[in-house]
């Protein structure tokens, strides 16, 4: 009788150890953000349609969304529309950072298909990417008003996902929530400096 | 005599495929090493070999199997740069190790850190292969004394 216990103990244990692993198989390619309630890491970069550079500091006190993307990226596309909705329902602001993109790419991008973000810091060689942890786009970052990464989305994020990642980390909406945020418009698209412009015509 | 001469071209033949077949592996081996992803040395030797060590040891991200000295992608051609300049300044192999999973996590180490998290993956290995010499050890004991017991049993038939 004991001759079986043996290996039937260690059958089992394997057919749970096997269980767990074949049931968590889908969140294996997704890496655990190592910045999860850390400091976001701060950055200054050149931005779209602004001659001054962006400085990520200027985002403390308040809720905001980095988006990393690129025009390269099949994702990004994918997650676009709901990028807009996200900027339309007006609960936080989204911060672009564009990866390893050409400026002129990403400008024909946003005015082809509209433009969801407040600023848009042009990562043109992927170090910022680095310092956040980014392994492939889209990826989303949560970042609270204490400017700590409250949550990391890889991958596009859908409507389901918007309401079961983010909107529960949210706090409530202020009011009625129908007041938009006081968020710094970006300026028309159209209306980009003359760098990126430039850029935009080198590309087409 | 005859089937010997006949057999052996059949044979020289088929070591012949072996041998093209390992050459052909070798060379494979070779051109893979020609066509390293990564063909930027640095000046100093010392920092160099650094480098290559430090490179082989880091997990680019985007293909996770690979390290970042093997891969093409454009990432963990980002990160090698990152580690050349890490290098160049100074830092320690430790201390970019420490950079990296700063960043990564310690999934980009593929030599992970000792720490309270990770101690199960450095002493699964030791305590399973006690567990298993334990196991051996118990088995061949009591093997060892069926046996004595059967080799008393055989005398005893040997004897009748």
């Amino acid at each position: 009788m004991n001759r079986f216990l043996l290996p039937l103990g260690a059958f089992v244990l394997l057919v749970v150890v096997l269980a767990i692993g074949v049931s968590r198989a889908p969140e294996k390619s997704v890496i655990p953000s190592a910045l999860l309630n850390r400091p976001a890491p701060q950055f200054l970069l050149p931005q779209l349609g602004s001659a001054t550079d962006f400085d990520s500091r200027r985002m403390q006190g308040q809720w905001y969304l980095l988006n990393v993307w690129g025009t390269w990226c099949v994702g990004c596309r994918t997650e676009h529309d709901m990028l807009l909705e996200i900027q339309q329902q007006g609960r936080l602001p989204i911060v672009g950072l564009n990866w390893k993109d050409e400026d002129g790419a990403a400008v024909q991008w946003l005015q082809e298909l509209g433009n969801p973000y407040a600023y848009v810091a042009l990562d043109r060689e992927g170090r910022v990417a680095i310092d956040w942890g980014v392994y492939g786009a889209p990826e989303s970052f949560l970042i609270d008003p204490a400017g700590v990464v409250v949550y990391k989305h890889v991958g596009p994020i859908t409507a389901e996902v918007w309401q079961r990642e983010f909107l529960t980390r949210l706090p409530p909406p202020a009011g009625d929530g129908s007041t938009p945020l006081a968020v710094p418009q970006l300026p028309p698209v159209g209306a980009v400096p003359p760098a990126a412009v430039a850029g935009a015509g080198a590309a087409s | 005599m005859n089937h010997l001469t006949l057999a052996r071209p059949h044979l020289s033949r088929r070591a012949r495929a072996i041998w093209i077949g390992l050459v052909a592996l070798l060379g494979f081996g070779a051109a893979g090493m020609v066509l390293a992803v990564d063909p930027v040395e640095l000046q100093d030797p010392a920092l160099q070999a650094r480098y290559r060590s430090l490179s082989h040891e880091l997990r680019c991200m985007q293909c996770q199997n690979q390290s970042i000295a093997d891969s093409p992608v454009g990432l963990a051609g980002d990160l090698r740069r990152e580690v050349r300049e890490l290098l160049v300044a100074g830092r320690s192999d430790d201390e970019i190790r420490a950079w990296m999973s700063e960043r990564y996590g310690d999934f980009i180490l593929f030599r992970p850190t000792f720490s309270w998290r990770t101690a199960w993956l450095w002493l699964a290995p030791g305590v399973l292969l006690l567990l298993g010499v334990g196991i051996a050890v118990r088995i061949v004991r009591q093997r060892a004394a069926l046996a004595a017991v059967a080799g008393v049993e055989d005398d005893d038939e040997s004897l009748t």
